[in-house]
C-alpha cells in the first residue's frame, strides 16, 4: 500500500456564525480536528468612526461611542468625556460624577449577563441566555428612565450627563439591587459547578501573566491571569475611590478563570451601585458653565443669553484648546481608551479609540493553538468580543 | 513646559530624565502636559527605545496599549506614529512618537511587543505608514482589495467606491461613488470670535511704518 499524504485544511469559520459574536471570519487550518493556526479578518462591522468624528463637533461626535460597544454603551461615552474634559480642563459636579459611576456599573453588569450567557449558549447551555436576558431589559429600562433610549443612550455629556434622573428611580434601581443577587444565586447553581460545563472550560485557552502583558490583554481577561490591576483602583476617575470593593483574579488564566472573574465582578459592581445610591449627593448634574454645557431649558423661555448659548453650542459647539491627551476607562470588557488631539476648533482633529477586544482577538491564534475545533468557540466566548469596538 | 501638575508628576519627571539621559541624542523633544509625559524620538532608534522601557527596571512599561497614525499633511514628514505605553509595576503611562513620511519606513514593534502586530497593521491600513519587516503587512480593517487609505486628511469622507447588491447579475458590485447632492461641509465656527482687532493702518498710529 502506497503511503497517503495528509493535507491540513483550510475551515472558514463565519462570518455569519451564532458563536462568532458578531461578524468574525475565522480562517482555521485545521490537522483533523486540530487547529494550528487561526486567523481573524475582521473589518466586516468597520464604518469609519474615527473619520466620521473628525468631521463633527464634540457634542455631535459623542452618539458615535453608544455604537462601538453597544451591549454597554455609556462606558464608552465616559472615557470619550473624560479626555474633552482633561483637554478643556473642566471639573465635573459631584452628583454627576456619581450618576456616571452608578450607569458605569450598569453598563459593566450588563455586558457580563450578555457575554457570559451567550457564552454558555456556545458552550451547550441555553437557561441562563433565557434568564439573563430578562434581567438585561430590566436594566435597560433603567437606561430609558434615564435619558430615553435602552441602547443608544447618549446620556453623557462633556462636563456630566444630560439630564437628572428621573423622581424614584434610585428607589426602583436599588430594589433590583435587592432581587438581582436571586438571579446570580440560581445562574451559579445551573452552571458553575456544572460537569459538562467545567469540561468545556478548565485548562482550555490558558494565558500567562507573560502572555497577557505581551499581547496588551487588560480588564478581566488580565485579572483571570491573576493580575490585580484595574483602572478603577489604579487610576481612579470620576470618585471611583469614594467606594469600597474588591478585584478579583483568577489563578490559571483559562476560559472557566475568566468566566469566574466575570461572574465576580457583577458582585463587586452591586456593591458599587448600592454605594452610589446610598452616598448620593444633591447638586447640579451638569457643569455650570454655559460655554460647554447647554442651559437649562426654563431660562431659555426668558433669558435671552441662555438662548443665544444654547444655539451656539448646538450649532458650532464648543471649542476644545489645542493639545493632546489619553484618557482610559475600565470599560467591562478591559481597558477603553481615548486618544484625542486638538487643534484648537470645534471639531476633534484625529481621535484614536483604543478597543479592548482588538487587543485581546489577536490573541486567538496563540490561545487557539492545538485546541480542538469546539475550544475555539469557548475562547471566543470568553474573551468577550463584540465587533462594534474592533471594527469601529 | 510643564502644565497642570498632578501627583504622579515627580514620577514622569524622573522618567524623563531616564530616558533623556539613556537615549541623548536620539530623543528630539520631552513634552508634559495634562499629567501625560510625551516623548519624540527618532525613527531609527524606536525599537531600542520600546525595548528599554519594556525592561529597564525604571520604567517596566510590559504593556503595549495602543499605536496609531496622525496625519499632518502640512509637515514635511506629514506621519507621527504614537506609542502607548502602560506600567503596571509603576502605574504610569508613557507616549512614544515618531514622524515619517509615506515613503520612509518606520521599524517594527512586534519583536518588543506581539501586541503590535495588528495595532501595526491597522495603522498602515488607515494611513499607509510602512512598517519595515513587520511578519504579516496585510491590511486589517478595510475591504479586500480596497485602495487608498482612509484615515489621511485628503481622502475623503464619502470615500471613492460604493457598494450594492445587483439583482440581475446575483453579486455585489462595486461602482464609484454618486452623490444625489455634494457634500456639504458645515463650517459653524464664528467669524467674529478670535478676531485680532487688527485694522489696516492702525500700525501708523504706533509709528512703525
Amino acid at each position: 500500500m502506497s503511503e497517503q499524504k495528509i493535507k491540513n485544511m483550510t475551515l472558514n469559520f463565519g462570518p455569519q456564525h451564532p458563536a462568532a459574536h458578531g461578524v468574525l471570519r475565522l480562517v482555521l487550518e485545521m490537522d483533523g480536528e486540530v487547529v494550528e493556526r487561526a486567523d481573524p479578518h475582521i473589518g466586516l462591522l468597520h464604518r469609519g468612526t474615527e473619520k466620521l468624528i473628525e468631521y463633527k463637533t464634540y457634542v455631535q461626535a459623542t452618539p458615535y461611542f453608544d455604537r462601538l460597544d453597544y451591549v454597554a454603551p455609556m462606558n464608552q461615552e465616559h472615557a470619550f468625556c473624560l479626555a474633552i474634559e482633561k483637554l478643556m480642563g473642566v471639573e465635573v459636579p459631584k452628583r454627576a460624577q456619581y450618576i456616571r459611576v452608578l450607569y458605569a456599573e450598569i453598563g459593566r453588569i450588563l455586558n457580563h449577563i450578555l457575554n457570559l450567557t451567550t457564552f454558555a449558549l456556545d458552550v451547550g447551555a441555553m437557561t441562563p441566555l433565557l434568564w439573563g436576558f430578562e434581567e438585561r431589559e430590566k436594566l435597560m429600562e433603567f437606561y430609558e428612565r434615564a435619558c430615553g433610549a435602552r441602547l443608544h443612550a447618549n446620556y453623557f455629556r462633556p462636563g456630566g450627563v444630560a439630564a437628572d434622573l428621573p423622581a424614584g428611580l434610585l428607589e426602583d434601581i436599588s430594589a433590583w439591587i435587592d432581587q438581582f443577587p436571586n438571579f446570580l444565586k440560581d445562574f451559579d447553581r445551573v452552571l458553575t459547578g456544572n460537569r459538562i460545563f467545567k469540561q468545556r472550560a478548565v485548562g482550555i485557552g490558558t494565558v500567562s501573566a507573560e502572555e497577557a502583558f505581551d499581547w496588551g490583554f487588560t480588564g478581566p481577561n488580565i485579572r483571570a491571569s491573576g493580575i490585580a490591576w484595574d483602572l478603577r483602583k489604579a487610576q481612579p476617575y470620576d470618585s471611583y475611590e469614594d467606594f469600597d470593593f474588591d478585584v478579583p483574579v483568577g489563578k490559571y488564566g483559562d476560559v472557566y478563570d475568566r468566566y469566574l472573574v466575570r461572574f465576580e465582578e457583577m458582585n463587586q459592581s452591586l456593591r458599587i451601585m448600592r454605594q452610589v445610591i446610598d452616598k448620593m449627593p444633591d447638586g447640579p448634574v451638569i457643569v455650570q458653565n454655559n460655554k460647554v454645557a447647554p442651559p437649562a431649558r426654563a431660562d431659555m423661555k426668558r433669558s435671552m443669553e441662555a438662548l443665544i448659548h444654547h444655539f451656539k453650542l448646538f450649532t458650532e459647539g464648543f471649542h476644545v484648546p489645542a493639545g493632546e491627551c489619553y484618557a482610559a476607562v475600565e470599560a467591562p470588557k478591559g481597558e477603553f481608551g481615548v486618544f484625542l488631539v486638538s487643534d484648537g476648533s470645534n471639531r476633534p482633529y484625529r481621535c484614536k479609540i483604543r478597543a479592548p477586544g482588538f487587543a485581546h482577538l489577536q490573541g486567538m491564534d496563540f490561545m487557539s493553538k492545538g485546541h480542538m475545533l469546539a475550544d475555539v468557540v469557548a475562547n471566543i466566548g470568553s474573551l468577550d468580543i463584540v465587533f462594534g469596538e474592533i471594527d469601529r | 513646559m510643564s502644565e497642570l501638575l498632578s501627583d504622579n508628576s515627580a514620577a514622569l519627571q524622573d522618567l524623563r530624565d531616564l530616558v533623556t539621559a539613556h537615549f541623548g541624542a536620539d530623543v528630539i523633544e520631552t513634552v508634559y502636559r495634562y499629567g501625560e509625559l510625551t516623548v519624540v524620538v527618532k525613527r531609527e532608534s524606536i525599537v531600542s527605545v520600546l525595548t528599554f522601557l519594556r525592561d529597564d527596571a525604571g520604567c517596566l512599561f510590559k504593556q503595549l496599549i495602543d499605536i496609531c497614525g496622525v496625519d499632518y499633511p502640512e509637515r514635511a514628514e506629514r506621519f507621527e506614529v504614537v506609542y502607548h505605553l502602560l506600567s503596571l509595576k509603576h502605574n504610569l503611562r508613557i507616549r512614544v512618537k515618531v514622524t515619517t513620511d509615506e515613503e520612509t519606513p518606520v521599524p517594527t514593534a512586534v519583536g518588543v511587543y506581539s501586541a503590535a502586530d495588528w495595532f501595526e497593521r491597522e495603522t498602515w491600513d488607515m494611513y499607509g505608514v510602512f512598517f519595515a519587516d513587520h511578519p504579516d503587512p496585510r491590511r486589517i480593517l478595510t475591504d479586500y482589495g480596497f485602495e487608498g487609505h482612509p484615515l489621511r486628511k485628503d481622502f475623503p469622507l464619502t470615500g471613492y467606491v460604493e457598494v450594492r447588491y445587483d439583482d440581475e447579475l446575483k453579486r455585489v458590485v462595486y461602482e464609484p461613488v454618486k452623490l444625489v447632492q455634494d457634500f456639504r461641509n458645515f463650517d459653524f465656527e464664528s467669524p467674529w470670535e478670535g478676531m485680532q482687532n487688527i485694522l489696516p493702518g492702525d500700525e501708523k498710529a504706533e509709528g512703525n511704518a
